[in-house]
């Protein structure tokens, strides 16, 4: 009964174990037959970072570099990748999950491939994702999670003790961490119509509050800031395997305006990664035209953020009418506004109004 | 109107009264240059036997200090094996100032007798113990206990005792005893004696110190310099009173003989040149030259440009190999560490011969035992100069004339500089005889022997940095290709780990290429140029 979705899980791990056991004796036969060992990976330099109009989201070009070992500068962080790799590789075989704050400690103490800080690690790890096409969670490393999900979505564990065990999105008022083991789950049924994905913690809690899920019948989703790629993952199986639209509430402001858009179209640094964007997906606010519209209370933008706004306007990913129109309201407005902003008229009021407004017009 | 009263003092009473002048200012450098004058004079001695010294001092404390610091009353003793002194001049070798064999024109490390004096007469007045000297030449030995009468500049024989010789020893022994302050002098005694070693790696040295504790020196070979020969003054060397005495003395009949037999390098033609460039007829009786024919004759020689360049031979340079040696030992380089020595060619100024000798090191062994920057060793007529050094011209010589950074030397490069100057009037600045004044040539031809040196060096640091690039890269690949050989095989479920070796040695190649050409640096050498 439990049958299908730990069969998936298992039969991806194998892929991955696979993958990972390939390139260990790819190098490992260079060497047998004295040669120093390469490998070839797509560059991730900037200049090699292209944005897909067609995908509408940032991809790697074509262009291949070389690793190699013979390669005094890259020698080092050969070593690093091959250690990375066979970590990984235990990891899938113990069946345990790690975070890149455990794989940067974890190489302490083995010598020379020891990493100097986390960036170290973090870059390697993502050099292996490259190398193998695989985003990190494949090889089970999260990163620390603080973003969550709420609403009738029934899922189904496939870690291990709790394979085939299922449980609903509702079951927890605070939300259910999105973890290691809800991003493995396997999804089984909702009768949600579409995803609500909100920034900030306090405005999740709020609309869990004013029962904004049964009362949309929506998934909400907690991004905490710039949303994880395991949460960005799931928004992305939300909309593709449940045909649900996805709907991005943030503040008013440069910084809110992006989070949105990477949800949308993925970032630069995920380029060689797929199925991470939403290209579906819609921002619905807060915007510039909402400021003025609903008279919002406002703060004065900042150098900063007028610096941001301008870099916004020219990134291909905001070639849109909507983006263009809101980036140069909000300049000429020069003020912005946060989530919270809407409590000057009561504490339902963005539940009991303005969320119906957007959503009909949206 | 007071009265004032006229009297003459004898030298005694002068440098009774002028202590400072010869080295005797405090207790601690009183030691420091009672040490110094007696190894001095005992090594002059031995060089004139040509015979390899073996030195032995000894310091021993007699009265310890009144109070907690300050000076204590020491006992100095010395025995070397040099020649020895005469019974008949001992007592005034050592009990009368300005008294001894050093008035002639030959290279050696005292220049007016009067070390060896000053020291015993500091301990007679600091003390008032008489000195104890025995020597022999060879034939039975004399000893004597004696003092010196200060106001006449006469000894005072004490005690004179014949002893029977009968293993045949020859050498000279001083004892004596001094006040002074040996915590405070004793590392610059160390460091006298480490750097005396230094330019006679032919010495011998035994050193106890007041605190027992013994110092070796030992000698890293037997061979010695070739002896100073004694020379006629050159013309450019003399000056107005000399020339005045020269006159008044010589058997010449005429001042073209006069010339030729008196200086040296002067044949008939240059002589008869001279003589007619100075308005000085040749055949004038030399007793017939008045004052103002004499000065003419100074001046002219100053200006004349035809005489020989002064006689080197009366010069006892150490030699690039033995200077080499010296610092290697003393320094305890090995063999992967830079040394080199050169030598100049004998030059001149203000018509004295000179030859600048000059020696360079560097290495790790420097850098283990500390040393950082450039550190200067100075020598003149093999004699260390240890204080004020930044006064000297061989410190303006290394510190202004060089560019460091032209030859690779960063600031804390452990290099060792040694320079010693050798000639039969060192231009010392003062009678303290520490630092040399700026003679211009002398200058010159210390700034290029260092240039010269630092030509070589310059290659030897641009080899070692390759060379440690070249270790680093290899050390590189000895690090990572172990752990990729290691974690692919496990990644790859294989039980073996493959050999890396075959990897390593296609790298390794060039690093043996390296150090094939860095062997080729010079290590010690002399080469002229």
């Amino acid at each position: 009964m439990s049958g299908k979705a730990v069969r998936e899980a298992d039969r991806q791990r194998e892929m991955t174990e696979l993958a990972l056991k390939q390139l260990g004796s790819l190098v490992y036969e260079q060497i047998r037959a004295r040669e120093f060992p390469w490998i070839m990976i797509q560059s991730r330099s900037t200049d090699n970072i292209i944005y897909d109009q067609e995908l509408k989201q940032y991809i790697l070009g074509d262009r291949l570099i070389r690793r190699h070992s013979r390669n005094i500068a890259h020698i080092r962080p050969f070593a690093q990748l091959i250690w990375t790799a066979w970590f990984s590789r235990e990891l899938l075989r113990h069946r345990k999950t790690s975070t890149l704050r455990e794989v940067y400690y974890s190489a302490r103490g083995q010598r020379d491939i020891e990493f100097k800080d986390q960036d170290e690690s973090d870059n390697i790890i993502t050099d292996l994702e490259t190398a193998l096409s695989r985003p990190r969670e494949d090889f089970n490393i999260y990163p620390e999670e603080r973003s969550a999900i709420f609403g009738d979505l029934t899922i189904e564990y496939t870690v291990p003790g709790y394979e085939g065990k299922r449980m609903n999105l509702t079951e927890h008022p605070d939300g259910v961490m999105i973890g290691p083991a809800l991003t493995s789950a396997e999804f089984i049924e909702t009768s949600a119509d579409k995803v609500l994905v909100i920034e900030k913690g306090a405005m999740f809690t709020r609309l869990v509050e004013e029962r904004a899920h049964e009362k949309f019948n929506a998934i909400l989703i907690h991004t905490a800031g710039q949303a994880p790629r395991s949460t960005r993952s799931i928004i992305q199986r939300l909309n593709q395997l449940g045909k649900m639209p996805v709907y991005i509430f943030t503040d008013g402001d440069p910084w809110g305006v992006h989070i949105a858009m990477v949800i949308i179209s993925g970032s630069a640094n995920a380029a060689h990664l797929r199925g991470l964007a939403t290209p579906d997906a819609k921002w619905i606010g807060v915007w510039a035209t909402d400021i003025v519209k609903y008279r919002l209370p406002t703060e004065k933008l900042t150098d900063m953020d007028i610096k941001r706004l301008k870099e916004l306007k020219k990134d291909p990913r905001y070639g849109g009418e909507l983006w263009q129109r809101e980036i140069d309201l909000f300049i000429k407005l020069g003020v912005k506004a946060e989530l919270e902003a809407f409590s000057r008229y009561g504490l339902t009021y963005i539940v009991d109004k303005y969320l119906p407004d957007k959503l009909e017009g949206a | 109107m007071a009265e004032a009263s006229y009297q003459s003092i004898s030298p005694s009473d002068f440098f009774y009264r002028n202590r400072e002048i010869a080295g005797f200012s405090n207790p601690s450098r009183a030691l420091y240059s009672a040490v110094r004058e007696l190894l001095e004079n005992s090594l002059d001695a031995c060089e004139a036997r040509r015979v390899p010294p073996d030195i032995y001092l000894r310091i021993r404390e007699v009265l310890p200090s009144k109070g907690e610091e300050g000076p204590e009353v020491y006992s100095l003793r010395i025995e070397d094996n040099g020649t020895g002194i005469p019974d008949e001049y001992i007592p005034l070798c050592f009990g009368k100032v300005f008294y001894g064999s050093k008035y002639i024109l030959r290279q050696s490390r005292g220049t007016f007798g009067l070390g060896g004096t000053i020291t015993i007469l500091y301990g007679q007045i600091t003390t008032h113990k008489p000195v104890r000297v025995a020597s022999s030449i060879g034939k039975e030995i004399h000893e004597y206990e004696m003092m010196i009468d200060i106001e006449h500049n006469e000894p005072i024989v004490l005690r004179h005792e014949v002893h029977e010789n009968k293993k045949g020893w020859r050498g000279t022994i001083v004892e004596l005893q001094l006040e002074g302050d040996y915590s405070r002098s004793m590392n610059k005694i160390y460091e006298y004696l480490k750097q005396t070693a230094m330019v006679c790696p032919y010495a011998d040295i035994t050193f106890v110190d007041p605190k027992g504790r013994l110092y070796r020196f030992e000698r890293a070979t037997d061979q010695m310099p070739p002896p100073p020969r004694a020379v006629k003054p050159h013309p450019k060397g003399v000056d107005v009173e000399t020339l005045r005495r020269m006159v008044a003395s010589t058997r010449a009949r005429n001042m073209k003989a006069f010339m030729m037999e008196h200086f040296q390098g002067v044949g008939e033609v240059t002589a008869e040149r001279f003589l007619n460039t100075a308005s000085i007829d040749p055949r004038t009786p030399p007793g017939e030259l008045g004052p103002e024919d004499i000065v003419k004759l100074v001046r002219a020689a100053n200006d004349f440009e035809e005489f020989n360049r002064p006689d080197p031979s009366c010069l006892s340079p150490i030699g690039e190999e033995l200077l080499g040696m010296g610092i290697k030992k003393e320094l305890n380089l090995t063999d992967a560490d830079f040394l080199m020595a050169v030598q100049r060619r004998p030059s001149t100024y203000l018509g004295f011969p000179f030859i600048v000798e000059a020696a360079m090191a560097h290495g790790r062994s420097l850098a283990r035992q500390g040393f950082s920057g450039i550190t200067l060793y100075r020598f003149a007529n093999k004699i260390p100069l240890l204080f004020d050094e930044s006064s000297c011209v061989i410190w303006k010589a290394v510190n202004r004339n060089i560019n460091w950074s032209t030859y690779l030397v960063s600031p804390d490069t452990p290099l060792v500089v040694a320079v010693h100057v050798c000639s039969t009037k060192i231009p010392y600045k003062s009678v303290g005889k520490e630092f040399l004044a700026d003679q211009p040539e002398v200058e010159r031809e210390i700034t290029n022997a260092i240039r010269q040196l630092a030509r070589h060096l310059r290659l030897y640091i641009s080899r070692s940095i390759r060379m440690a690039r070249e270790r680093r890269r290899l050390s590189v690949f000895e690090r990572f290709l172990p752990k990729i050989a290691e974690f692919s095989a496990k990644l790859a479920d294989k039980e073996e780990i493959p050999d890396i070796t075959p990897l390593l040695r296609a790298v390794g190649a060039d690093l043996e290429e390296v150090e094939r050409r860095i062997k080729e640096v010079p290590q010690v050498v002399g080469e002229g140029c």
